[in-house]
C-alpha cells in the first residue's frame, strides 16, 4: 500500500501489475493513491497515540512531567515507580485483584452455562427446545428496567455482595445464540455417530462439540470476560462498601471525578525499600489507566484471529 | 442408550410434510426420557433469565403503585397512572426525553455511515498484512469500558489534558472540551466513534467479502467503471445489513449509552447531558422515587418496543428481511 504511494507518477501506466489486484480494476488515482494511508495512518495514530501518551507518562518521573508540564510525550529517563507504588497493597491492588477474581469467577461460569445451553437448544427436534429458544430471544426485545432490577437485586439480599456483579449479567442472549449457530453448524452425522458408541450427551458435549469449537468459545469467554472486567455501572448500583470496589469504580473516582488518592493506601506513599524515588501523581494515576488497559490488550492478540471465524456466524444472522 | 438412538433417528431424519409428521412424533414421556439430558442443560440458562430478566419485568407494576420499599410490591397500593400524569407533566422529563432523541439522531447522521465508509476503504487496501493490522487496531477501543474511554478523552482534550497544555504551552487559551455544554453532543458522538466505529465495521467487511466478484468483473466488462460498480454491486451488496442495523438503531432510539452519560453528566451538567436512563437513575434511584423512576422507565421500554416493531414492520414493507422474519 505504502510502497505504492511513493512510487513516481510517472511510473504510473508502466508499473507492473499488483498480482493481488484483480483484473477487471483500474489503477488507482494519485488521490485513492496517497489518500488511503493518510486516511488510514489518521485512524491507526487516533486509536494509538492517546495510549502511547498514557504509557509513556505512567513510566515518567517527577522531573519528566514537571518539564512537560502535565502529560509526557517525548519518553526520557523512565521509571516504574509508579507501578511498584500502586501495587505494593493499597486501594488500587485490592481493586486489580477483585476485578480480576470477579472476571475469572464470572467468565468460568457464564462461559460454562452458556455452553451448555447452546449445546441444549442445538439437537434439532429435540422436547420443547422451542419456547425454550423463545425464553432466550425475547429477552432481546426488552429490558427489565434500571429500578426494578435494582429492586430485585436489593430483595435477594445481593447488595453489597461480588455475587450482584456476576448473576444478574450472567448470561448473555447474544452470545448464546452466536454459540448455538456455530454447534448446530458441526456435521449431526459426528454426533450420532458418538451416540452409537455409547456417548452420552455430556460426553457428546466435552468429547466431540467442545473440542471442534474452539474459535467461538475462544470469542464468547473474551466476550464475557472483558463485559466482567469492565463492568461498571453495576458495581455503581450495587456495592455500597467502597472497600469492594472493582478497578473500573476506582478509575471513575480518581481518574474522571478526579478525587485524590488517599495516602499511605497505595497512594501517594513512596517505597523508599526499593530505592526508587515517589512517582507524580500524574504518573500514578496514568498507571491506574494502564492498568486497566493491560489485560485486554494481554488477551486481544491470541483471540483475534477468531474474531472472523467466531462472530460472524452470529453477527450476519445465524 | 439403543432405545433412545431409535427414538432419535425417526425424529431427525424426518423433514415429510406438516399433518402426519406430527402424529407421527413419539409422545413427550417418551421424548422426555431421551432429551432430559438436554432439557437439564438448558435450565440454569433459563433459571437466570427467569430470575434477573422477566422477575424483574413484571416489576414493573410498581409503575402503577405508591410504592414503599418498606411495605413491598405486594402491599403497595395501587394509583393508576398517577406516576405516569406526573411524568408527563415533568418538564425536566421532557428535557431529557428531547435530549436523548436528538442525540439518537445526531448520531445517526454522523456515527452511522462512518463504519460503512471505514468498511468500504479498509476493503479497498490489497495487502493483506495492512488490512489485518489496521483492523485489529480499530476493533480494540471496544473492548475498553466506557470509564476508559472517557478517561482517555479527559487526558487528551480536558481541562488538563495534552490539547489544553500544548495550547498553554504555546501561549493560547486553553480549552477543557470535556466541560462544555454546547459540544457536549460532539464529544458524545466522537467518543462513540472513536469506541465502536471499527466494531461496527466488522458486520458491512463481513457482507462485503460474500459479495460475488464475478459481479464486479461482469461490470467492467460492460463498461462500468469504479463508481458505477460501488453503486450498482456494492451498495445493494450492503443493504440487508444497512437495513437491519438501521432498524435495531431505530429501535433503540431511547437507549444512547448510560454509562457514558453517568460518567460525564457532573461536568457538563444536566441541561445536555440528561438522558432517559439517566433521568430514571437519579429522579427513581437516587432520590428513591421508585415508583415514578420505574414508570420512566417502563415508558422507556414500551416505546422502545413499539419501536423496533414498526421499523422491523416497515422493513417489510420494503421489502427486506429485517431483524426476524414475517412468519
Amino acid at each position: 500500500m505504502s510502497s505504492q504511494a511513493v512510487k513516481p507518477v510517472a511510473a504510473l501506466t508502466r508499473r507492473p501489475r499488483n498480482p493481488e489486484r484483480p483484473v477487471w480494476e483500474e489503477e488507482p488515482t494519485l488521490v485513492g493513491r496517497v489518500g488511503k494511508p493518510v486516511v488510514l495512518a489518521v485512524v491507526f495514530l487516533a486509536v494509538a497515540f492517546p495510549l502511547y501518551v498514557v504509557v509513556v507518562t505512567s513510566l515518567s518521573t517527577t522531573e519528566a512531567v514537571t518539564r512537560a508540564g502535565g502529560l509526557v510525550v517525548v519518553p526520557r529517563d523512565l521509571t516504574i515507580a509508579a507501578y511498584v507504588q500502586l501495587l505494593s497493597g493499597g486501594v488500587v491492588t485490592r481493586a486489580l485483584v477483585i476485578s480480576a477474581l470477579i472476571t475469572a469467577v464470572g467468565t468460568a461460569f457464564s462461559l460454562l452455562i452458556t455452553m451448555l445451553a447452546a449445546y441444549g437448544l442445538s439437537r434439532p427436534g429435540s422436547l420443547w427446545h422451542r419456547p425454550l429458544l423463545f425464553i432466550v430471544l425475547l429477552t432481546f426485545l426488552f429490558g427489565p428496567g434500571i429500578i426494578p432490577s435494582y429492586l430485585l437485586v436489593n430483595s435477594l439480599g445481593l447488595i453489597d455482595s461480588y455475587g450482584s456483579l456476576i448473576l444478574p449479567t450472567a448470561i448473555s442472549a447474544f452470545n448464546l445464540i452466536v454459540m448455538r449457530a456455530f454447534f448446530m453448524g458441526i456435521p449431526g452425522e459426528l454426533i450420532d455417530s458418538a451416540r452409537i458408541d455409547g456417548a452420552g450427551e455430556f460426553a457428546v458435549l466435552t468429547r466431540i462439540v467442545m473440542p471442534l469449537s474452539k474459535a467461538v468459545v475462544a470469542v464468547v469467554g473474551l466476550f464475557y470476560a472483558v463485559g466482567y472486567w469492565n463492568a461498571f455501572f453495576n458495581a455503581m448500583l450495587y456495592l455500597n462498601d467502597n472497600s469492594k470496589w472493582p478497578l473500573q469504580l476506582v478509575l471513575r473516582t480518581y481518574i474522571v471525578q478526579q478525587q485524590a488518592l488517599p495516602s499511605g493506601a497505595g497512594g501517594v506513599t513512596s517505597s523508599p525499600a526499593l530505592g526508587l524515588a515517589p512517582a507524580p501523581g500524574l504518573a500514578i494515576k496514568m498507571a491506574i489507566v494502564v492498568l486497566a488497559v493491560i489485560p485486554v490488550l494481554l488477551v486481544y492478540p491470541f483471540i483475534q484471529k477468531h474474531f472472523t471465524k467466531g462472530v460472524i456466524i452470529g453477527a450476519v444472522k445465524g | 442408550m439403543t432405545t433412545v438412538d431409535e427414538v432419535r433417528a425417526p425424529v431427525e431424519q424426518k423433514p415429510a410434510p406438516a399433518p402426519p409428521r406430527r402424529a407421527g412424533r413419539p409422545n413427550w414421556r417418551l421424548r422426555l426420557r431421551r432429551d432430559w439430558p438436554l432439557l437439564l442443560m438448558v435450565t440454569p440458562v433459563i433459571v437466570l433469565l427467569l430470575v434477573f430478566h422477566y422477575l424483574p419485568t413484571l416489576g414493573n407494576v410498581i409503575a402503577f403503585q405508591d410504592y414503599s420499599p418498606y411495605v413491598g410490591i405486594r402491599d403497595s397500593e395501587f394509583i393508576g397512572l398517577t406516576n405516569f400524569s406526573r411524568l408527563f407533566s415533568e418538564a425536566a422529563f421532557w428535557k431529557a426525553l428531547l435530549n436523548t432523541l436528538t442525540i439518537t439522531a445526531f448520531q445517526l447522521v454522523f456515527f452511522f455511515p462512518i463504519p460503512i465508509l471505514l468498511a468500504l476503504l479498509l476493503n479497498s487496501v490489497l495487502s493483506v498484512r495492512v488490512r489485518t493490522f489496521i483492523q485489529g487496531v480499530v476493533y480494540l477501543p471496544h473492548f475498553f469500558s466506557w470509564v476508559l474511554v472517557v478517561s482517555l478523552f479527559q487526558q487528551m482534550i480536558g481541562g488538563a489534558g495534552l490539547l489544553a497544555q500544548s495550547l498553554r504551552g504555546h501561549g493560547f487559551q486553553a480549552v477543557d472540551l470535556m466541560t462544555k455544554p454546547d459540544s457536549f453532543i460532539l464529544l458524545v458522538t466522537s467518543q462513540a466513534v472513536w469506541k465502536d466505529a471499527g466494531w461496527g465495521m466488522i458486520v458491512f467487511l463481513a457482507a462485503l467479502s460474500t459479495i460475488n466478484p464475478a459481479l464486479y468483473e461482469a461490470a467492467a466488462a460492460d463498461g462500468a467503471n469504479r463508481w458505477r460498480r460501488l453503486w450498482h454491486i456494492t451498495l445493494p451488496g450492503l443493504r440487508p445489513v444497512i437495513v437491519l442495523l438501521l432498524i435495531l438503531r431505530l429501535g433503540d432510539s431511547l437507549t444512547v449509552g448510560f454509562e457514558q452519560f453517568i460518567l460525564q453528566r457532573n461536568a457538563v451538567g444536566a441541561d445536555a447531558a440528561e438522558v432517559l436512563d439517566t433521568y430514571v437513575y437519579f429522579e427513581g434511584l437516587l432520590a428513591g422515587d421508585f415508583g415514578y423512576g420505574a414508570a420512566a422507565g417502563l415508558f422507556k421500554g414500551v416505546v422502545g418496543l413499539v419501536l423496533v416493531l414498526v421499523a422491523n414492520k416497515f422493513a417489510h414493507l420494503v421489502g427486506e428481511q429485517g431483524v426476524y422474519s414475517r412468519s
